[in-house]
């Protein structure tokens, strides 16, 4: 799905919580990956101007869960350690939306090249 | 909706957040409760999150920006109401929201209120230390 506007990051909310209801997630596991998925998705509106959100469901017999990628072909990031780093931010957010949404789950990379733009993908598994 | 509807209740004012909330909407709010904090003197702002599934960065941010303005105009700031699941992920997430206090629910938030208030009071007008 597109994630171009503010309106599209409440889209985002309301579409991984339905997958991650889906794959059976537990209602923390649950939230932690919505969570997650709207710091990023905000990310993807605020520094990437607008970029777009794949979703798969997972399920093959050994563990349930979903994994997610942002992409965008933004500015990108010039310094990746530094901007997983707790309250550093380029913009006027709290710094904490990559570094937390690593924390929120079980599987982050992340992949990004000055002027190339940005990739995200994360997971959460049942 | 287009604002958040504020109520006053006894000298504190209570904020029910039940919409996803955007970038607007929340600029929108800080500034309709700082105009209500000084048109009431209000000495209490209770924002009842009971309805969010979701609190993140963003949200935390204008938490933090809300006690942050309530304490310039003397009015102290209580999020009533978090879901349990909400309260683990904050703590994951690194959200410490440290200048916001908490409470269960908008009783015991305004009981908050009202004993801080009192304590502050107290403290203005001590006993005669003559007697």
């Amino acid at each position: 799905m597109a994630v171009q506007t503010p309106d599209d990051v409440v889209r985002v909310r309301q579409l991984v919580r339905v997958c991650a209801v889906k794959a059976g997630l537990g209602l923390v596991d649950q939230t932690k990956v919505v969570t997650a998925a709207s710091e990023l998705a905000r990310n993807t509106v605020d520094y990437g101007g607008g970029g777009s959100l794949t979703i798969h469901c997972i399920d093959d017999g050994a563990r349930r869960g979903v994994r997610l990628v942002f992409e965008d072909h933004g500015p990108g990031i010039a310094d990746i350690p530094m901007a997983l780093k707790d309250g550093y931010t380029t913009g006027k957010g709290l710094g904490l939306g990559l570094g937390g949404a690593k924390r929120l789950c079980n599987e982050f990379a992340i992949e990004s090249h000055p002027g190339r733009g940005t990739k995200v993908t994360i997971a959460r598994w049942k | 909706m287009d604002r958040i509807p504020i109520l006053k209740l006894g000298s504190s004012l209570l904020v029910t957040i039940q919409v996803d909330m955007h970038d607007r909407l929340a600029t929108t709010l800080q500034e309709d409760l700082t105009n209500r904090i000084v048109a009431h003197s209000a000495r209490g702002v209770l924002i009842d999150i009971s309805a969010l599934e979701i609190v993140d960065s963003f949200i935390g941010r204008m938490l933090d920006n809300i006690a942050a303005i309530s304490r310039i105009l003397d009015a102290r700031t209580v999020v009533v109401g978090m879901r349990p699941a909400v309260a683990i992920t904050l703590v994951e997430l690194g959200l410490t929201l440290q200048g916001v206090q908490t409470a269960l629910n908008v009783e015991r938030g305004m009981a908050m209120i009202a004993r801080q208030d009192e304590a502050l009071t107290q403290i203005a007008a001590p006993a005669d230390p003559a007697e």
